[in-house]
């Protein structure tokens, strides 16, 4: 199977200063990936190379030909703790505003009629109006979801979503997502990998380099050689793989 | 109130009023998109770099105005140019901007043989000055404003609001930036007539706060701003002929007062 996106000896960083040496990485159709790492080891600088905000130093990042166009079929929910919550833009709005991504109706009929059934489905239609400046941090997360679902992505990439979010959300964002990645790829980071782990089908630990297993299950041990300090919670219930030392 | 009606007999003050329309709409409409933006600082040094153009204007002797639209308009994209491509920290470049076109339109008038006649005239504005060429300026700029964002309104909401995510989606977001950053540098000048250069930020910005009061919607709030901006302007027009004192600090006087009470009025009820 021809991979989605597939990242080849990738070097990327800010001002001529790399963040990421030598990233590999295969992402499938339906794959669920769960990024995991420290704080500045390169979480979201992959994701920004991903989305071509940032160009590699050098490497290639190539996509699945039908998907290689100069927009990409992406669904994207950035970090909401950046964003300037006191700018004069309405929640219909700001989910109409994914509207702009490559693979969104050019009808305003159906974008609109996509925007009220996705505000409908998350739970938020009825704050439709408000500024997002008068939203919680949960309420936020579900508004830039809705955003990011607006042109049926091919991928979905989430930084972080889980910030912010009340409990009862998280186990409603995990499910929805469970369904969603039954027809489209989702590529997720997070810092809590208790979380995701029972989600997530792969794992990779971004730490200046990136490694990572087509598997959800990952030991303290290996993160210890893979230098990456990340707690591990490991569940219970879940059959266990535990992965060899490999390079 | 026949005082008042009277007044429109006069060929000056009709034109005043006019100018004040125009002022309120292009300063309504691009002041939401600097305030929302908050690139206030930015403004403010095209603003004062536009001194620069009316100092070489005065020099060689030219319309003082075309000289400002030069130096605004330069500083403008001098600014982006420092921040995005020289990799100057961004409020040190409005600086370096603000300061020398200042310095230069200073070493001008200097070096200028003889009186400067309406020198304070483009520092403070006097609104009942304006000539019938000066309005075709101002009006042509209203109309390529109010184009531009009748066209193009949700791609320039969208790349304010996050501009990150515009590229992603592959927007030309800074050809966007350019051409916006150009309409500021002509809404400054145009309007330095009404309130000054020193005093043009605050047709920007304070009728922005004032709707901002009302509304949390950018489509609004440009429509509202504009209609404080065109309260404040015309009362202060009236205070400044009646009180006979300068207009452009009138008018501020006006939009900071409208501001004041409504604001106290929404935090008490």
């Amino acid at each position: 199977m021809e991979p989605l996106i597939k990242i080849s000896d990738l070097n990327v960083g800010y001002d001529k200063v790399p963040v990421l040496h030598n990233v590999n990485l295969e992402i499938f159709e339906k794959d669920f990936l769960g990024v995991i790492g420290p704080n500045g080891g390169g979480k979201t600088t992959l994701l920004k190379a991903i989305l071509g905000l940032i160009k590699p130093f050098n490497g290639t990042i190539e996509f699945r030909k039908d998907i290689s166009g100069k927009k990409k079929p992406i669904g994207y929910l950035p970090q909401v703790k950046h964003m300037d919550r006191k700018f004069p833009i309405t929640v219909f709005e700001v989910v109409h505003s994914g509207s702009i991504m490559e693979g969104a109706s050019k009808s305003k009929k159906i974008i609109n009629e996509k925007v009220e059934q996705l505000l409908n489905e998350m739970g938020v239609y009825d704050i439709r109006n408000k500024a997002i400046g008068e939203l919680s941090g949960g309420q936020m997360q579900r508004v830039f979801l809705c955003r990011a679902l607006l042109s049926d992505p091919k991928i979905l990439i989430l930084d972080e979503p889980d910030t912010f979010v009340d409990n009862r959300f998280e186990g409603e964002l995990y499910e929805r997502l469970r369904k969603l990645n039954e027809e489209i790829a989702i590529v997720l980071v997070s810092h809590d990998m208790g979380t995701i782990s029972s989600y997530v089908k792969t794992i990779a630990c971004v730490n200046g380099n990136l490694h990572y297993h087509r598997s959800n299950t990952i030991t303290q041990e290996q993160l210890n050689d893979y230098n990456c300090p990340i707690q591990i919670i490991t569940h219970g219930a879940i059959p266990h793989t535990v992965l060899k030392y490999h390079q | 109130m026949n005082a008042i009606l009277e007044l429109f007999q006069y060929d000056f003050f009709l034109k005043a009023f006019i100018a004040a329309v125009f002022a309120s709409i292009s300063c309504g409409i691009i002041g939401s998109y600097i305030v929302s933006r908050r690139i206030v600082f930015i403004s403010g040094g095209i603003t004062h770099a536009s001194f620069g153009g009316i100092g070489l204007a005065f020099f060689i002797g030219f319309n003082p105005l075309l000289g400002a639209v030069l130096f605004a308009v330069l500083s403008a994209v001098g600014i982006q140019f420092f921040t995005k491509v020289a990799e100057i920290r961004e409020d040190s470049s409005i600086a370096i901007w603000w300061s020398l076109g200042m310095a230069l339109g200073i070493i001008f008038i200097f070096i200028t043989p003889g009186y400067t006649p309406n020198l304070m005239s483009y520092l403070f504005g006097n609104i009942l000055t304006v000539t019938i060429s000066e309005l075709w300026w101002m009006f042509t700029l209203n109309v390529v404003i109010i184009a531009f964002f009748a066209l193009l309104f949700r791609k320039i909401l969208y790349i304010a609001f996050d501009e990150e995510y515009a590229r992603a989606a592959g927007l030309p977001v800074t050809l966007f930036n350019y051409l916006l950053i150009v309409l500021i540098a002509l809404t400054v000048v145009l309007n330095i007539r009404v309130v000054g250069i020193i005093l043009i930020l605050s047709l920007l910005t304070i009728p922005q706060a004032t709707a901002n009061l009302y509304t949390n919607n950018f489509k609004n709030l440009l429509i509202l701003s504009s209609v404080f901006a065109f309260t404040g302007t015309v009362s202060g027009l009236f205070i400044s002929y009646f009180l006979d004192i300068p207009s452009g600090a009138a008018i501020i006087f006006t939009l900071v007062i409208i501001f004041a009470v409504l604001k106290l009025l929404k935090s008490v009820f």
